[in-house]
């Protein structure tokens, strides 16, 4: 086992990915001479060369297109996003071209590519530049959406998104490039569609994906001192949803706090909290507790942006409440 | 670069093989049946949605795909795309059944008139988004570009881009120029200018009313061609074709062409005059190769005849295929949607 960053983990997987496929190329703003606007695909360049390892002008939608039409017929494109931010100007290529290709074409396509970039609030950025957009990609059939937090979970799940035949979509985070974690040396994937319990505990279940994940860890350590055991399901993947895993949990604790740095409305997390309360019923000894981003843009001033975001305290209290303590 | 430097040919019609006008005269003619048809079932409600035809527009397609290697090349298009189905060899059979939503059809009836794709013919779409074509077809011209780059072919196969007079005023236009300039992608950008996106005149949407000058501002070689002449679109394109396939420069074509029919068939297109209408009428592509044939001595009245009696029955019979196929089965919603 190594100890990398999970700004490493991408670079690593992309590079294995590169060496085994020459069909595969990377594509973006700053990726190649910049080395990363995140320094994620530092090295690439002077590894692979310039006609693998792309810098791009500033225009989403068409080098996001671009990838569309090079993966229907058979390259394996790695966009990145400087930010999802910027891919809403991409989004017609992505819901419309992407993901519609090949129903479109009664199967005779394919749209083998991964979008990918960070998702979701860093700090003092204000409104445009900290939304969560996991759910306008999760929205979509023919997308797959992943949203690893572990350097392991992301370097293996990029890779098995690089090797899918679907276009899936990669939300990262910002906040945790810098983030360390073990990964083995030998090669490995994560398979997509796949949760995993980070934690594990018997009096209620956290279940959140992305950066949450990280802040429910902390809420469930912090319970922990309180004599109560949480549990903390990583969705990682949010299309296709791991849906048997959410009900084991919540069939072995009873209670659930879905968790999501999303607005309430439409978002993953709302769509998890229905599916628990449907599929669930009998098994819950209290009402499903969501917490969510505030259903407001977000703002620059630190106070006030961190109080328009899931906290622990936040999801403390939302334990306690299901726990009717 | 201009046209003067292209050097395209101006033969004499009689310097031709009689063979390939025979076919440039058919083709051309069984897309003009084929869209007849379409339109005369989709009055007949046996077609649904939205359906644009091509009457009119003819010489483009036959006279550019005709320029092509189809075993390299690629081909996409907007909504308005049964002529360069049938212009990539794709069956009628298979175009009708499609419109008809039946199992038969190209996409097995997911996709409709605006969908038609046949990825073994090189004919990749069909797109019903203004302009989402450009970049898709941008896309496919830099996977040319990339095997040539990394050795792994001799030459670039080349992509055709349509897309019309409306489209042109979308950002993917100008992403996708840049893009395939600054990288030299082997692509050629052909605007399908039939003077009005949907019931708007392109004067009035437009600052420029000859598209070719938008070339300069990518660094790249601009034309206008007489879209009712098959044989100038042809031998304009097999130049460009040749060019782009040896320098990867690409090109921007400005193909001024008419549209006999409304935009769609719900559009009685009253924003233009009988007038208007009737002048292109006169310039029609299939009547003026026909009767430069006439008058060559290369095709007989009675031979038009029997070519027009079987493509009609051609056409008749893609009809007679489309009803009879079945419906696709209710379980098949979950196909297709994602690759295993």
């Amino acid at each position: 086992m190594a100890l990398i960053t999970y700004r490493e983990a991408l670079n690593q997987a992309m590079d294995e990915e590169m060496a085994r496929d020459d069909r595969v190329y990377l594509m973006g703003e700053e990726v190649a001479e910049y080395n990363g606007a995140y320094k994620v695909s530092k090295g690439l360049l002077d590894k692979y060369g310039p006609i693998r390892v792309i810098d791009t002008p500033i225009a989403e939608l068409g080098f996001t297109g671009l990838g569309v039409g090079s993966a229907i017929v058979g390259l394996r494109p790695i966009i990145e996003w400087m930010t999802m931010n910027f891919g809403i100007l991409a989004l017609d290529q992505i819901v419309n071209n992407a993901a519609k290709l090949r129903h479109m074409s009664g199967g005779q396509l394919k749209c083998p590519m991964v979008v990918r970039g960070p998702n979701g609030p860093a700090e003092y950025l204000s409104s445009q530049h900290s939304q969560a957009l996991a759910s306008y990609f999760a929205h979509i059939p023919g997308l797959k959406v992943v949203s690893p937090i572990t350097p392991y979970d992301a370097k293996g799940l990029l890779k098995s998104a690089i090797r899918d035949d679907n276009p899936v979509i990669v939300l990262e985070a910002e906040m945790v490039y810098g983030h360390t974690g073990e990964v083995p040396d030998e090669e490995y994937l994560v398979p997509i569609g796949k949760a995993d319990v980070k934690r594990s505990g018997s009096d209620v279940s956290f279940i959140a994906y992305g950066k949450p994940v990280l802040l429910a860890l902390q809420a469930a350590a912090e319970l922990e001192k309180q004599g109560i055991s949480a549990e903390v399901v990583d969705l990682r993947s949010v299309r296709p949803i791991d849906e048997a895993a959410i009900y084991e949990s919540v069939r072995k604790t009873n209670r659930a706090v879905v968790i999501d740095e999303s607005w309430p409305i439409a978002s993953i997390g709302s769509h998890v909290s229905h599916l628990i309360a449907t599929n669930c019923f009998d098994d819950l000894d209290a009402p499903v507790e969501y917490v969510s981003c505030e259903d407001v843009p977000m703002p620059y001033n630190h106070a006030l942006e961190l109080a328009v975001q899931p906290s622990v305290e936040k999801i403390v209290k939302a334990a306690k409440k299901v726990l009717y303590l | 670069m201009s046209d003067k430097k292209l050097g395209v040919k101006k033969l004499a019609i009689k310097d031709y093989d009689p063979k390939f006008l025979e076919k440039l005269l058919y083709d051309m003619l069984l897309i003009r049946r084929f869209e007849e048809k379409a339109g005369a079932m989709y009055g007949l409600r046996k077609i649904g949605g939205f359906c644009h035809l091509y009457n009119g527009q003819e010489a483009v397609a036959i006279g550019s795909i005709g320029a092509l290697d189809l075993s390299r090349d690629y081909v996409l298009t907007g909504y308005r795309d049964h002529g360069h189905a049938l212009a990539c060899g794709m069956h009628p059979n298979q175009i009708m059944a499609e419109l008809y939503g039946k199992v038969t059809g190209s996409s097995k009836g997911k996709g409709g008139s605006m969908h038609i794709f046949d990825a073994e013919k090189h004919m990749m779409g069909g797109n019903g988004i203004v302009g989402a074509q450009i970049p898709i077809a941008t896309g496919i011209a830099f996977a040319s570009a990339y095997d040539f780059k990394l050795g792994k072919t001799k030459d670039m196969g080349v992509t055709l881009c349509y897309f019309g007079d409306g489209a042109i005023h979308q950002g993917a236009f100008h992403e996708s120029l840049n893009l395939a300039r600054i990288w030299n992608l082997p692509a050629v950008y052909i605007v399908e200018n039939n003077h009005f996106g949907m019931g708007t005149a392109v004067s009035r949407v437009s600052a420029v009313s000859d598209f070719d000058v938008k070339a300069k501002g990518y660094n790249m070689p601009g034309i206008t061609v007489n879209g009712m002449d098959v044989l100038e679109v042809y031998e304009t394109l097999k130049s460009i074709v040749k060019e782009v396939r040896e320098n990867g420069i690409p090109w921007l074509v400005d193909i001024k062409t008419y549209r006999y029919k409304g935009h769609s068939m719900s559009d009685p297109a009253k924003y233009r005059s009988k007038d208007e209408v009737d002048s292109f009428k006169n310039q029609d592509p299939i009547v003026q190769l026909k009767q430069k044939m006439l008058e060559a001595g290369v095709l007989s009245e009675s031979g038009y005849q029997k070519m027009d009696d079987g493509i009609k029955e051609l056409v008749q019979a893609s009809v007679t295929f489309a009803e009879e196929s079945p419906e696709p089965a209710l379980e098949s919603i979950y196909q297709d949607a994602y690759a295993e």
